[in-house]
């Protein structure tokens, strides 16, 4: 047990302090490139880098690399190409606009070496009552997570620092819920992820000194799924997620079709004249997590990102739960 | 508390996904179709995948009425 206690801390230092100090150079060279976008929620509107995936993906290929000598493991490999790929499609994104299609898309194929290598289970497990086998459909929502957590978790950046901040508290869960139901070495991989958001997040809270952008944002969810298929933990996994996938619920059920954010023509939020957030009154702008919680009045941007915060926290403990019912049979 | 009702609606989700996991375990994995010869796996198959897509397609309605329910006065604003 000592070895891998040894190896948590190993990697998880790797993660973080990659990030943590590579992101200072990756600021720099994007603001030389005249990389930046406009943060409109900012006070005269302040120029802010991105993409922040490129020192993201470098903390996660430098942990995960590292544990996979000492642990040489397909489901690392699996982690290691997805996680890869979906940087690629993300990249892509943010040099190019493309048609809403293209990230399920291109997601869902990132998501294929996890069928091709075999690191899942056609076991669905279910707190209280068992598990489900099913071969066939278990390879249909292989390809189907990927995506869904992907843009579920770029759907959710739509503020300062909530993106990783979120991920931080979602990851963390699933890494304790990975250790409570046995299962050490996915746990082990799973740390990078937190970390690797928490050290982001030190640069991406409000005031933001740099934005993910679709890869970073693309990066986190689609390692996130794949840790949920290949640790068997999907359901715990879902809980853990639910404050965002109740942000893309209510945002497609709102829109009726799967869309760009840039398409959107009203904007669900708008400013008061102390520059604090609001929701807007346009009845044809879509229905939001943020504009729900701005329902009940004006705040600034930090403090929604704490509210949803709050939220991550409360499905995380729910998570856990989740995770201590696993063994509980009825 | 700010969005007390986003927290209650996660809770309701949490139990939805509980409730939904227990009826596909213990309801319709259990069921079997025989008396077609070679085409039981398959249709056993279809059948579970078409009853799991129907839960699915409930569930997501059940939720969709809750969020009106508990939003009501929310998304009136």
């Amino acid at each position: 047990m000592l070895d891998k206690i040894i190896l948590a801390i190993l990697v998880s230092s790797i993660a973080f302090f990659s990030v943590y100090i590579t992101t200072p150079f990756l600021i720099k060279g994007l603001e030389k490139r005249n990389l930046t976008v406009k943060d409109y929620n900012r006070i005269g509107g302040a120029m802010v880098p991105r993409p922040g995936g490129p020192s993201i993906l470098v903390g996660i290929l430098a942990s995960e690399l590292t544990l996979s000598i000492f642990y040489p493991t397909t489901e690392i490999l699996a982690i290691l190409i997805t996680t890869s790929l979906a940087f690629v499609v993300g990249l892509i994104d943010d040099r190019k606009v493309l048609g809403g299609w293209f990230k399920p898309v291109a997601l869902a194929i990132s998501a294929v070496p996890i069928i091709l290598l075999g690191t899942y289970n056609p076991h669905l497990s279910f707190p209280l009552f068992g598990f489900v086998r099913i071969p066939e459909l278990y390879i249909a929502l292989v390809i189907f997570m990927i995506p869904v957590t992907g843009n579920t978790i770029n759907s959710i950046d739509v503020l300062n620092g909530v993106a990783s901040g979120f991920m931080t508290i979602a990851s963390f869960a699933l890494s304790v819920s990975l250790f409570i139901i046995h299962n050490y070495e996915i746990a082990l991989a799973s740390l990078p992820l937190g970390f690797v958001s928490l050290a982001f997040y030190k640069y991406h809270k409000f005031p933001s000194k740099i934005f993910p952008g679709d890869s970073g944002a693309l990066t986190l969810g689609a390692m996130y799924g794949v840790i949920a298929i290949v640790g068997h933990v999907e359901i715990i996994a879902a809980v853990a997620l639910l404050p965002a996938v109740i942000n893309s619920f209510l945002f497609l059920s709102s829109v009726k079709r799967i869309i760009e954010h840039r398409q959107i023509k009203s904007n669900p939020v708008t400013h008061t004249a102390d520059f604090k957030l609001m929701a807007t009154t346009d009845k044809n702008a879509p229905i939001t997590l943020v504009r729900l919680i701005l329902a009940g009045g004006p705040m600034t941007e930090k403090q929604i990102g704490f509210v949803i915060f709050r939220l991550a926290s409360f499905s995380a403990v729910l998570a856990i739960i989740t995770a201590f019912m696993m063994d509980v049979k009825i | 508390m700010k969005g007390i009702q986003i927290f209650l609606f996660i809770f309701v989700m949490w139990i939805l996904i509980i409730v939904g996991g227990g009826l596909l375990v213990s309801i319709i994995a259990p069921m079997t179709i025989s008396g077609y010869g070679k085409l039981d796996p398959i249709l056993d198959s279809g059948v579970k995948a078409l009853i799991a897509m129907i839960l699915v397609v409930v569930w997501i309605f059940t939720l969709s009425k809750i969020k009106n329910w508990i939003f009501n006065k929310y998304i009136k604003n």
